[in-house]
């Protein structure tokens, strides 16, 4: 076989092409993580000791600390109320026919489209209107905005995947409407419904561009202190924050993953 | 809703013996119902009477409406116009929830996340009936479909044959009124298929239980139904027993759509009242007239004959056509044999002749002459 040579070739330079993007994605987290070890106070690469100290000096740090709780407060509220909205709005875009079906649908996905500056400044100038001192309401109403399109797809697509028949066969077993929704449809929801929250949590404790223009020194997320705190200082203590960043959103996704996995084969309904 | 402590499944419909005694009831009445999906009607001014016990088939190609009758009659579309009653009882705003009836689909609507014993006992628990009646109608029912000690099991580790007969027995394990199966046997392969049809017969008629069966495939509709309606374009063609719609069809289509069919050109030589007497080569034929509403003496008509009502003639006999055999096709049991012939309106003939004569003597390329094994049939005006 002549071809097998070049075959060979072939296949090498495609691995160390593959190599070389993943490691090119994967360069800044490593040049953060190893910054985040460095002994000394400069953010600098690559570092000549290694120490534990910026992480506990970004523990202990107040702003960020404050940051990470106001975060959970703003994730917490705004990607459950995503969710229920989302999982409203999905549903009836899946089982009703209705005027202006497709407006909506472009209205709910639009945020896509909408720069996340464009809906902070919007809420900013709505919520000086409206006096509301840019409190916790007005950074949960803008996150609300801006993780429901991924909510909604989340869960739409799994509604999608829901045969009807199973609504249907619950319905002639004598099971009334609430019923099916609470033993048939939402059981078999549940996978789309923990990813949809769960991407919602991680674009919404992520969020910063919308974020700057809504929060105040009281409640700024972890984001935004991050950002203030680099205007003044440049010592490792963020690398730190990124990797336990890094380390916690990767650890949420494995989980997921796993969880959702497992999910996929209970949904699966005529393995042959 | 009333629970009878008596044993599991069995049914309150009387069984074939008491039908026999002459004391026929209505289980499901359809009364000039129509569906329309749009601007067209799915279901055009259809009335049917489905008797308790019995097993119905309805028998259609798709599109005919025989799903959307089966949808009306399940609860899960709302008629447009006409009346649908369950045991006398006006059910044409009830709905599903509320019908009492069992219902398998095509593929089979097992719920993923329940194991086989829950998935059973789920029309139970709706009923909000005692745990442990529960258990024991659950056992009693896998019992019956010989599914015992495969109630842990998930709908994903069984074979379609078990998902198929766990379907079942969620339906009947309620004890409904009337039993929908929609197309119950079309997933599963043809060894499993009749195995499958045979015990469905068996169940039915233990029970007692009404049961209406939609299908596409003729054969299963006339192995297994008491009746048959014949669908298409939204209405019933035809209603009668498999043997009425296999040998007296009465339109074309019936004819055409139940079983193989040879369609040949024939003279219609006289009509005498019920009974006209139609030519075919040297043979003659009796068929019945009302099928040949206003047709003439001498002008043609299109025969029906079924490949088992031909035959290769013998020395002597009539001869019908004259062909040459295009093809055998060999069945086990017998042979298939396609023959040209100019009488035939496809141009081709279909006979079946015993398998040691198809193999020696009716090679491809011989000629051969056909005649009628039957001196009765059916005859249509051209088409």
């Amino acid at each position: 076989m002549p071809r097998l040579p070049s075959q060979w070739r072939l296949r090498l330079l495609g691995g160390v092409t593959v190599s070389a993007i993943l490691g090119f994605l994967l360069l800044p987290a490593l040049v953060v993580t190893l910054a985040a070890f460095n002994s000394r106070a400069i953010l600098s690469f690559p570092p000549e000791s290694w120490s534990w100290r910026w992480f506990v000096k970004a523990l202990a740090y107040d702003d960020f600390r404050a940051g990470f709780r106001n975060g959970l407060i703003v994730t917490g509220w705004a990607s459950s109320i995503a969710l229920v909205v989302g999982a409203a709005f999905a549903l009836a875009l899946d089982r009703y026919e209705f005027r202006f079906k497709r407006a909506l649908e472009t209205v709910l996905l639009s945020p896509l489209v909408v720069p996340h500056f464009t809906v902070g400044l919007g809420f900013l100038i709505l919520a000086a209107q409206l006096g509301m001192a840019r409190g916790y309401g007005v950074i949960v109403a803008c996150h609300v905005v801006l993780v429901l399109p991924f909510v909604l797809r989340s869960v739409y697509i799994s509604l999608r995947n829901l045969d009807p028949r199973l609504e249907l066969a619950a319905a002639s077993l004598g099971a009334p409407p609430h019923r099916v929704l609470t033993t048939v449809t939402l059981p078999l929801l549940v996978p789309g419904l923990v990813s949809g929250w769960l991407f919602a949590a991680i674009l919404s404790f992520n969020e910063f561009t919308a974020s700057l223009f809504v929060t105040a020194q009281r409640t700024q997320t972890l984001p935004v202190a991050l950002y203030n705190y680099v205007r003044e200082y440049a010592d490792p203590s963020m690398a730190a924050i990124s990797v336990m960043y890094i380390v916690v959103t990767a650890t949420l996704l494995i989980l997921a993953n796993v969880f959702l996995g497992l999910a996929k084969v209970l949904n699966v309904e005529h393995p042959r | 809703m009333s629970i009878p402590a008596e044993d599991a499944l069995s049914a309150a419909a009387p069984t074939p013996a008491t039908r026999a005694n002459g004391e026929e009831s209505i289980a499901v009445e359809l009364d000039g119902v129509t569906k329309r999906f749009g601007k067209i009607a799915a279901l055009d001014d259809v009335s049917l009477l489905v008797r308790r016990g019995e097993l119905m088939t309805l028998l259609g190609p798709s599109g005919c409406g025989k799903t959307t009758l089966l949808n009306l009659v399940g609860g899960f579309l709302m008629p447009d116009d006409g009346e649908i009653a369950i045991d006398g009882q006006r059910v044409t705003d009830v709905p599903a929830y509320r019908r009492e009836i069992g219902i398998t689909f095509q593929n089979y609507a097992l719920f993923p996340h329940m194991n086989v014993a829950a998935n059973v006992g789920y029309g139970l628990r709706m009923r909000r009936v005692a745990k442990a009646e529960i258990a024991r109608r659950v056992a009693d029912a896998l019992a019956l479909i010989k599914l015992a000690g495969l109630e842990d099991r998930k709908p994903r580790q069984l074979s379609g044959g078990q998902q198929q007969r766990v379907a079942l027995a969620r339906a009947l394990v309620i004890r409904p009124k009337v039993l929908l199966l929609d197309e119950p046997f079309s997933a599963l392969d043809r060894n499993l298929r009749a195995s499958m049809q045979v015990e469905l017969k068996e169940i039915q008629r233990k029970l007692g239980v009404t049961t209406i069966f939609v299908t596409h495939d003729q054969s299963e509709a006339l192995s297994l139904s008491d009746r048959i309606a014949v669908m298409a374009e939204g209405r019933i063609r035809q209603l009668g027993s498999p043997d009425e719609i296999y040998r007296r069809p009465i339109d074309r289509f019936v004819a055409s759509f139940v079983g193989d069919v040879n369609v040949l050109r024939a003279r219609l030589e006289r009509i005498d009242g019920a009974i006209a007497s139609v030519a075919l080569g040297a043979a003659r034929v009796k068929v019945p007239s009302r099928t040949l509403q206003g047709a003439t003496t001498g002008s043609m008509v299109d025969l029906f004959v079924r490949p088992e009502e031909l035959r290769p003639a013998e020395p002597g006999t009539a001869v019908a056509a004259d062909g040459i055999v295009a093809a055998q096709s060999y069945q086990g049991g017998h042979v298939d044999l396609y023959v040209d012939a100019p009488e035939a309106l496809s141009g081709r003939v279909l006979l079946r002749v015993p398998r040691h004569e198809g193999m020696s003597l009716w090679r491809a390329g011989a000629r051969i002459s056909i005649a009628l094994a039957v001196d009765e049939a059916i005859a249509f005006r051209p088409a």
